[in-house]
């Protein structure tokens, strides 16, 4: 197909299409850690869940050769880390927020020592829709290559909104966020939820770190997440636990992350370092737009080690 | 594969001891310089199998592995801090390294520097060329023209693009980058004058989504063939590919990566030159400290020549070839000028590859989209 000349166009482009490929790891880790501290925990180690759930999936997806085993086996270790915290941060006096720390370099190092064998072979990569079948210009239609995985995140944020506000399942985990005596009253076990919490939070992570390898950027190296996962934990609070915010916050970042090459490919290329600040001069400037003194913890789960 | 770990290292030691014992028992010393049996260290910043640099480094590694009386130590993933001292003095002390070829850009300054005077009697091989006179006399540098292979490459790639536009992928403005993009697009333009490169910095030697971000606003702006100097192709190579754009390989072969769009590619080629230098340091004599090579003297090679290089094309490349290997080939030559203007060369004037001119690079030459900065 011939390419057309798109000249400024590509800016605009490159951020819609930025924010549809990059997002989805952003999308899954801060839903998970939704989930996680709606639950009153704070769980750092989605980092390490999101390598090597990274590696698991391409490696499964190699051996397999289908990429949805893959993301099934990453989702499956993921669950298995958030368990592993969860389990831990039972224990009298354990701090949420170190055993997360040791969990991301537990989970990095882990993955780094299994993924050896795997950074030559090339896995199967996990389809996409072609939603630009309408258009006839071919950057519009690599732009709108939208990955199931993507839309499936979407899903989830509403399903997950739904569910905390909704369901008696939310309900459950908002108590227990909010209140450890509260839900002990009604005869509930905080641990217990808190536990199962920080394992769907893990097998979240783990799908988006499958993405990362299986779809976009579509290969399994050890710097396949460059900090996205700790990124990802830091777009809750500024989504204020909420999932339907945190499918957007995702978006935003994912959009800000395309401006910096696409600023270069149309010819302001001067400063580029700057560009790539983007997202995160973006965070602050909402962070700072956003913030009042009077509820600066608006929206946080009053059991989080952070409001405490 | 041999790999640096705590069972290796015993057995060494063990198998060392005796060696030991049994010259102790023969009588015998050994000779002070030549030796039969040597232990070289390799050190990778990154993983070994990385399609890219450290892939290139570990390809000549093996072939040192398979010279007779040679062991091989190889750690990857070391980074360019205290930990490389660390690991170097870890191969001296418990492994009797006698040579090692710390192969990252960074090792160099401060680490190299402060480790060759304690251990006069080990070999530290450097690659980068940072290597000058004042330096410790057991450390060297080496380094190879590759900006050649990358004219190569732009030969090929102004053939192959319909567009006439071609784009680079870079890691950071250093001299040797920038002389890499320069020379792919004097390569296209000595094919079509009208061809303009794209370049795109991501700022770090490897960030994959960022790579693939760059690759596909490359794409998005028309370019339809596309190199990199990251240090691992990989990223850069399947989605150009994914994208229909030729690619155009860097540091080792990326052709099972990109199939019939591969066009050619500029590869170092490291094992004839630690072949080399082992060589030399088992049979006592000296290394020069400050190494250099091209295409003539096996310090890089071209990828085979893929599918979709026409039969003109293919004349022309070997041509270029044939004049780089003969010598006295400037890629950089007058007149030209930077993509601001300034006179970089005037006419008549060349800096062949053996110039040190173009190892202060600082800028992008006319037809180069981009900035240094």
């Amino acid at each position: 197909m011939d390419q057309v000349e798109i000249g400024l166009w590509g800016v605009p482009l490159a951020i819609l299409g930025g924010a549809i490929r990059v997002s989805t790891p952003f999308i899954f880790v801060s839903l998970g850690e939704c989930l996680t501290e709606r639950s009153g925990r704070i769980n750092l180690g989605l980092e390490g869940t999101l390598v090597f759930g990274a590696m698991s999936g391409y490696a499964v997806a190699y051996e397999s050769g289908n990429p949805f085993v893959g993301v099934l086996a990453a989702a499956l270790a993921g669950a298995c880390f958030g368990l592993l915290h969860g389990w831990i941060c039972k224990f009298k006096g354990v701090n949420d927020i170190a055993v997360g720390i040791a969990m991301m370099l537990f989970g990095m190092g882990l993955a780094f020592f299994f993924g050896k064998p795997y950074i030559q072979p090339q896995a199967p990569d996990l389809p996409a829709f072609n939603l630009g079948w309408w258009s006839d210009i071919p950057q519009l239609r690599a732009a709108l290559q939208v990955n199931v995985l993507f839309i499936a995140g979407g899903l989830l944020a509403v399903a997950m909104a739904w569910m905390f506000r909704s369901t008696r399942v939310g309900l459950i985990v908002r108590v227990v966020g909010d209140s450890t005596d509260a839900a002990r009253a009604m005869g509930l076990s905080p641990d217990r939820v808190r536990l199962l919490a920080t394992g769907a939070g893990g097998a979240l992570a783990g799908i988006g770190g499958a993405y990362l390898s299986l779809y976009y950027p579509g290969s399994w190296t050890e710097g396949v997440s460059s900090g996205q996962g700790l990124m990802a934990i830091a777009l809750v609070i500024f989504a204020r636990w909420n999932p339907i915010n945190c499918f957007w916050a995702a978006l935003l970042f994912g959009g800000a992350g395309a401006l910096g090459p696409a600023l270069q490919s149309v010819g302001v290329s001067e400063g580029y370092y700057l560009f790539f600040a983007a997202p995160y001069v973006l965070t602050l400037g909402l962070l700072i737009l956003t913030s009042s003194p009077d509820r600066a913890m608006q929206g946080a789960p009053l059991e989080l080690s952070l409001t405490k | 594969m041999t790999t640096f770990t705590p069972l290796n290292r015993r057995r060494f030691l063990g198998a060392s001891t005796a060696a030991l014992g049994a010259a102790a028992l023969g009588g015998l010393s050994r000779p002070a310089m030549a030796a039969d049996n040597l232990t070289v260290g390799f050190i990778y910043v990154g993983p070994k199998d990385d399609f890219g640099y450290n892939q290139a480094h570990a390809e000549g590694a093996a072939a040192v592995k398979a010279m007779a009386g040679v062991t091989v130590l190889e750690e990857e993933n070391v980074p360019e801090s205290q930990d490389v001292q660390n690991t170097m003095e870890s191969m001296i002390n418990f492994d009797g390294a006698g040579l090692l070829f710390p192969t990252s850009f960074g090792y160099f300054n401060p680490h190299i520097l402060e480790l060759a005077p304690k251990y006069s009697d080990v070999r530290f091989e450097h690659c980068g060329g940072l290597w000058t006179e004042g330096n410790p006399t057991n450390a060297g540098s080496y380094f190879g023209y590759i900006g050649m292979g990358q004219y190569l490459n732009g030969v090929a790639a102004g053939h192959a693009s319909k567009t006439k536009k071609i784009g680079f992928v870079a890691a950071k403005p250093i001299p040797q980058v920038l002389n890499n993009i320069n020379s792919f697009l004097l390569g296209a333009r000595a094919v079509d004058p009208t061809i303009t490169c794209q370049v795109i910095f991501t700022g770090e030697w490897s960030l994959a989504v960022k790579e693939a971000e760059a690759t596909n606003a490359l794409a998005d702006q028309g370019c339809d063939v596309i190199t990199c100097h990251v240090d691992g192709p990989k990223v850069v190579c399947e989605t150009a590919v994914a994208r229909g754009a030729y690619v155009c390989g860097y540091h080792a072969d990326q052709s099972p990566l990109a199939g019939d769009m591969y066009l050619t590619g500029a590869e170092w080629n490291w094992a004839s030159v630690y072949t080399d230098m082992v060589a030399k340091t088992m049979a006592g004599e000296p290394i020069d400290n400050f190494v250099r090579g091209g295409l003539a003297d096996g310090f890089i090679k071209m990828s085979p020549l893929g599918p979709a290089v026409s039969d003109t094309a293919r004349a022309q490349f070997e041509a270029v070839k044939a004049e780089i290997v003969a010598g006295g080939f400037a890629a950089i030559k007058g007149p030209l000028k930077d993509n601001k203007g300034n006179v970089i060369a005037a006419a008549g004037e060349g800096f062949v590859e053996t110039d040190v001119k173009l190892e202060s690079m600082d800028y992008l030459v006319e037809g180069v989209l981009g900035s240094t900065s």
